[in-house]
């Protein structure tokens, strides 16, 4: 058992920290759920691919650099480490690319992945609706045949999906055949969101930008090539990501690491002195410890060949409670001051801003209470009973 | 990088769960809480014909000479199977420091099983556990370590703990500061293994007693109160778990960072037992109250393991000052 880098991988990690070193914007982008700040997101996504940097677990054919899973997470700690800016281009890649490679035909992979790794479409996920959140098999927007025109009519209304104010293009479900029930019949589709009938309304969040948006489906064709999978296999389909969104791709150790380190600057200018808050702190920085370690642990799982499954939810659990931990401990730190926001705030708001970020992870990407129940009934083995 | 046991290691996790399962260790902690040690001691000679006791004595002593990581298999499964003892003295502590200052039971004894050493180590852990079966007692005080002579007795909350203040008898033997740290940080990290081994145990007993007791007509792991507060548990284990390996690869290889991640195990683990402890016992309602219950026997020993070795607060600190120093 060792924690020791190979020689591959340290020249990865090294190449990756000398190129962030020199290309990470210098000053911080504006937030990426402002149209300015989601152009400028966009531009780093594409300087990111010049370097091959934006997807290095692809494969090199779709500007990737074939690298492990470790690799990966090594990048990402680099990344965060660096100061790197939020991942514009995050949904496509971490949720829809694993799904394209898997599922999806040569033709598709051929047409969305590039555009997808140098930012040139950003995707939205639109699975939620008004009347499907945590029960998201209750989804009722539809996708009626055309056999004329070779595809198929989605009508319905989509919520929450995140960047869709601005992205470019659409992932989502739609019951497909009315008759079956609730998991069966549901057709996972692919569609751009300025189509003729598609309406997008932003919605600000808490923190007051568009970060999602509802989407309204009337007569909108998306044709036979841009089914995901086959069809009324949707559900299937759509739950190989759901199990990338709550483990391992979308939240690499990186961020919380490197939010842990500013945690530390913070309570060396601001700390000394209280005892109370000095465990919180060497709390916060044990908890990001430990998520790194048990990634390496869960690589160590992949690498044998054993498959996460429910374990996805634990790992969900544990990073998005240890975002709000990280946060409201460094807003401890900042005492009175922490409120503010902005110019003139401590960090330019950045710890209020992450906050208000990181008050979401308990919810999207199924609720904590959804993740408790998965791990109570597939981890602990407990009984289902009634729902 | 490969940051999993090996086979051979989940191997012996395996033959030591087969053993102490078949052993009735409930049933020998507490005869051994009420002054019988007999049984106890059959359970010791066992796990030393297995080995345990000659984990940490060097090979050229009969010893295994193994890894911290052995260690932590070896403490993990203590824990879960309860076993009393004092194991982390005789096993993790003493060897290091009696191969490095002489004197005491011989080496070969202590890999044997046939010697059982206790010591106190204050401020860590002030008390010697268990003097009343050890065949010495010793004194880690800073680096310097000496023969002592059993005191007064006093009373744990884990009853088949006993505790014994420890006189320092004659002068005490100078250590290699490092050879001290680092028997002392072994001892931390044996202590959050057990720590480990424990919460998940209650774990399991609660998970199983939440699949069969009924209540309103239904079982009551059926009611999602209980499902999330087990769920909790499981996730605080889950990533204790890795601080725990994770410190003993840094203690294998020597690193500089041991200390900080030995301590980062034990604020960690202290605090996912706990929330075990005290989840299993809300499962099980009155029954888990119980003197006669075994369930109860764990609570007692998570409370008491908690602060042995360290209470939290003392190695958050440990923690704090070393990752503060390390950022610029
Ligand atoms: C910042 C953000 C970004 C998002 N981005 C996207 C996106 O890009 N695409 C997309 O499709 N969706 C997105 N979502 C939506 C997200 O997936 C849903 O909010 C989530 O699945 C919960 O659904 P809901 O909000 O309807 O809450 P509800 O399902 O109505 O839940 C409300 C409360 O009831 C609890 N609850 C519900 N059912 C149970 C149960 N069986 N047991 C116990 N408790 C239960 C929940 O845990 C929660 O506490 C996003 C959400 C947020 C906050």
């Amino acid at each position: 058992m060792n924690l020791d880098l190979d020689d591959r991988e340290r020249a990865f990690r090294d190449e990756a920290r000398a190129w962030l070193a020199e290309h990470v914007p210098a000053s911080p982008l504006p937030n990426m759920d402002t149209a300015e700040g989601f152009e400028a997101h966009r531009e780093w996504e594409a300087v990111l691919a010049a370097g091959r940097w934006s997807v290095v677990s692809w494969p090199a054919a779709y500007l990737g650099r074939d690298a492990s899973l470790l690799e990966w997470v090594l990048f990402e700690e680099e990344y965060y480490r660096a100061g790197g800016p939020a991942r514009v281009a995050q949904n496509g890649i971490s949720l829809l690319a694993p799904i394209l490679f898997e599922y999806g035909t040569p033709e598709q992979r051929e047409r969305y992945l590039r555009p997808m790794a140098d930012g040139t479409e950003i995707w939205a996920q639109a699975w939620s609706e008004p009347e499907a959140g945590s029960d998201l098999a209750a989804l009722r927007a539809t996708a009626a045949r055309d056999e004329a025109r070779g595809g198929w009519v989605l009508n319905g209304q989509k919520t929450w999906s995140s960047r869709a104010a601005f992205a470019h293009r659409g992932f989502g479900l739609f019951r497909s055949d009315p008759s079956a029930r609730r998991h069966k019949g549901l057709t996972y589709f692919l569609f751009p969101l300025d189509a003729e009938g598609v309406t997008v309304r932003p919605i600000p969040k808490l923190d007051g930008h568009p970060g999602f948006a509802e989407i309204f489906f009337e007569d909108v064709f998306v044709p036979d090539a841009d089914v995901l999978g086959a069809p009324g296999d949707g559900w299937r389909v759509a739950m190989s990501t759901a199990g990338n969104e709550r483990g391992l791709s979308l939240r690499a150790p990186g961020r919380f690491c490197a939010a842990a380190d500013r945690l530390l600057t913070l309570w060396k200018e601001r700390g000394a002195g209280s005892a109370a808050l000095g465990e919180r702190v060497a709390d916060a920085w044990i908890a990001a410890q430990a998520y790194r370690l048990y990634t390496f642990a869960t690589l160590a799982r992949i690498e044998r060949g054993e498959s996460v499954g429910a374990d996805g939810s634990v790992n969900k659990i544990f990073w998005s409670e240890l975002d709000v931990r990280l946060h409201e401990t460094a807003l401890a730190l900042l005492g009175a001051e922490a409120e503010l926001r902005g110019a003139g705030a401590p960090c330019d708001g950045a710890w209020m801003d992450g906050y208000l970020f990181a008050l979401s992870g308990p919810i999207y990407a199924g609720t904590n209470e959804i993740q408790r129940n998965i791990v109570a009934e597939r981890v602990l083995g407990l009984p289902r009973g009634d729902r | 990088m490969r940051f999993a046991l090996s086979d051979e290691r989940r191997g012996f996790a395996r033959s030591l769960d087969d053993l102490l399962g078949d052993a009735g260790v409930p049933a020998a902690s507490r005869r051994w809480a009420d002054g019988d040690s007999g049984p106890g001691l059959e359970i010791w000679r066992r796990l030393a014909e297995m080995g345990v006791s000659a984990l940490r004595v060097p090979e050229a002593h009969g010893g295994l000479g193994a890894e911290p990581a052995d260690v932590v298999v070896a403490f993990e499964a203590l824990g879960r199977h309860l076993v009393p003892g004092p194991y982390i003295e005789s096993v993790v502590l003493a060897p290091p420091l009696l191969a490095s200052a002489g004197g005491g039971p011989s080496l070969d004894d202590l890999a044997a099983g046939t010697a059982i050493v206790t010591a106190a180590a204050p401020p860590m852990a002030p008390l010697a556990l268990d003097a009343h079966v050890a065949h010495a007692v010793l004194v880690l005080d800073g680096s310097g370590l000496s023969a002592a002579e059993r005191g007064e007795a006093r009373t744990s909350v884990d009853r088949s703990r006993r505790l014994f203040e420890a006189r320092p008898a004659g002068a005490p033997a100078r250590l290699d500061p490092a050879v001290a740290a680092g028997a002392l940080d072994a001892a931390v990290l044996a202590c959050s293994a057990q720590l480990l081994g424990a919460g998940e145990r209650a774990l399991a007993t609660a998970v199983e007693y939440a699949g069969s007791r009924r209540q309103f007509g239904r079982v009551i792991g059926e009611y999602q109160a209980v499902k999330h507060a087990l769920a909790d548990v499981r996730v605080a284990l889950d990533f204790a778990r890795p601080l725990v390996y994770g410190a003993a690869v840094s203690l294998g290889e020597g690193s500089p960072d041991a200390g900080r991640d030995v301590s980062a195990a034990k604020a960690a683990t202290s605090e996912a037992a706990h929330l075990a402890a005290r989840t299993a016992l809300q499962t099980h309602g009155a029954i888990g109250y119980t003197e006669e219950y075994d369930l109860g026997l764990w609570i007692t020993k998570i409370r008491a393991l908690a602060t042995a070795w360290g209470t939290p607060a003392f190695h958050r600190a440990r923690v704090l000052a070393a990752v503060t120093a390390a950022t610029g």
